[in-house]
């Protein structure tokens, strides 16, 4: 078992701080990532765990435009949010359709998006090949059992999944993180967050050490606008996805006027299509529609034998979740 | 790093003093003479060692004890009473909802927290709120059965 240290953090800066001194040292929110990697499995090696989970970055303000969630806001306190249902039901389905409620009740929505991936590869201390583990040593996923893994973003040098569902409806309303480190307070938008593998697959997104999420904006789409999430899996339950599809849309009787979606389980990172929202806004909704949507979502996929099948999946994802969401017959 | 830490087990205020790597699952275990919480995966996927934290349902293997210090846990041995077993201990015996005993205390967890969150209304959500308990013995409609009796008398 790693040798580590357990520390409880008294407020934010103090947090921070201490995690900034020690290049070892990583934040706690709600476990189920960091203790995963840690104490099961043994591929990260943190010196010091830094536990912020009784920091005052939990709860839920609703403004006009946009609610603003602590960062330590559990998964199942996000997904009880009446304003979810209301206005956004795709992101309460999406949180529901992720984990089961003993995890959603740990896990935070700052450590949903902070989340690693589940590559087996990755996860497999006696596996040597994991460019995201170990730069330079190759990718076992390529030639190993790749089901579960990614089609864009992808590349040679890592194929690994951002298994978040929650960050792909989050994606698609282009949520903002605000972000606490050493040298102040910054705002970075969802989209911008990640970075895709090429290169580089161990620097998945552009915190920086030290540095913590503490809020999660998420803004409201406009009255009347409908939304769905669809997650095609092995099993009806608690799985990851072989595809995800969450999309938002507003109509003027059949035409589309406003048009979101993105895509998980194909992509490194949460993926937003948006060469598929242009074909959509402005046509008509009806199924070529969403089909040349479909097309345009999955340009320039990378596959590996394991993972070949996902295309076809993906674009019949896309449209069947865009017919739902439109009420297309 | 040894760490001293209080919380409140099963209505009891217990201290103990464990490493600070140390899970609650094996402070509870080994620390504290509670077997009643299995280990089963111990890394968060079988939902054998589910646990009540402050009234809410988690996963006792990849929670720290340090991270419970102060708070109320309840175990499998917190829910029968002087007058006898807790209603979902009595439904799973009536309706053989288990074969090999190994889920059940977390099956029974899982299912008290269950209906308090208001989701014992069909039997497809009770499946799917469930879907964190697995059973490999595969009791999952006697599991749906006993839920459901519960579910139903309760809302008398």
């Amino acid at each position: 078992m790693n040798d580590l240290t357990y520390r409880r953090a008294a407020d934010v800066d103090a947090a921070i701080a201490t995690v900034s001194a020690d290049p070892g040292a990583v934040f706690l929110a709600g476990g189920t990532t960091v203790l995963d990697l840690a104490l099961k499995d043994a591929v990260t090696h943190p010196s010091v765990i830094v536990d912020i989970g009784r920091l005052p970055l939990r709860g839920i303000t609703e403004d006009e435009d946009r609610l603003r969630v602590g960062a330590l806001t559990t998964m199942e306190e996000l997904a009880a949010h009446p304003a979810l249902r209301r206005r956004v039901p795709f992101v309460r389905e999406a949180l529901l359709a992720g984990a089961s409620t003993q995890l959603r009740n740990m896990a935070t929505i700052g450590g949903n998006v902070l989340q690693r991936t589940r590559c087996r590869y990755f996860r497999d201390r006696a596996v040597h090949a994991c460019n995201k583990r170990e730069p330079g040593s190759g990718c076992a996923a390529l030639t190993g059992a790749a089901r579960m893994h990614a089609i864009l973003g992808a590349g040679p040098d890592c194929i690994a999944v951002h298994a978040s569902d929650l960050c792909v409806a989050l994606v698609a309303l282009d949520a903002e993180l605000h972000l606490q480190g050493p040298d102040g307070r910054r705002t970075v938008p969802l989209r911008d967050f990640y970075v895709p593998p090429a290169g580089r697959p161990d620097v998945e997104n552009v915190l920086r050490h030290g540095e913590m999420i503490t809020r999660i904006d998420i803004p409201m789409p406009p009255e009347g606008a409908r939304s769905g999430y669809l997650k095609v899996r092995d099993r009806t339950s608690y799985e990851f996805a072989l595809v995800s599809a969450a999309a938002a849309m507003s109509m003027s009787g059949e035409t589309i006027t406003a048009a979101r979606l993105a895509l998980g389980g194909v992509g490194t990172v949460p993926w937003r299509a948006p060469a598929a929202e242009r074909v959509l806004i402005g046509a008509p909704a009806v199924t070529s529609t969403f089909r040349a949507a479909a097309e345009a979502a999955i340009d320039t996929p990378f596959t590996v034998p394991g993972t070949a099948f996902k295309i076809e999946l993906a674009k019949r994802t896309v449209v069947r979740i865009l017919r739902t969401v439109s009420g297309a017959r | 790093m040894p760490i001293s830490l209080q919380l409140k087990v099963n209505g009891q205020v217990r201290d103990a003093r464990v490493d600070d790597r140390t899970t609650l699952l094996d402070m509870l275990r080994d620390h504290l003479a509670l077997t009643g919480t299995n280990k089963g995966c111990d890394q968060g996927a079988c939902g054998a060692c589910t646990v009540i934290v402050d009234g809410r349902r988690v996963l006792s293997c990849l929670t720290l004890a340090a991270q419970c210090d102060g708070r109320e846990v309840t175990t499998i041995e917190g829910l029968a009473t002087a007058e006898g077993l807790h209603p979902m201990q009595e439904a799973f015996i009536r309706h053989d909802a288990f074969q090999c005993g190994y889920c059940t205390p977390g099956q029974i967890m899982s299912a008290v927290c269950l209906i308090q969150e208001g989701r014992a209304g069909t039997d497809d959500e009770i499946r799917e709120f469930m879907s964190g308990n697995l059973c490999r013995c595969g009791a999952y409609p006697n599991i749906v059965a006993a839920v459901r009796d519960v579910a139903q008398r309760e809302a008398y």
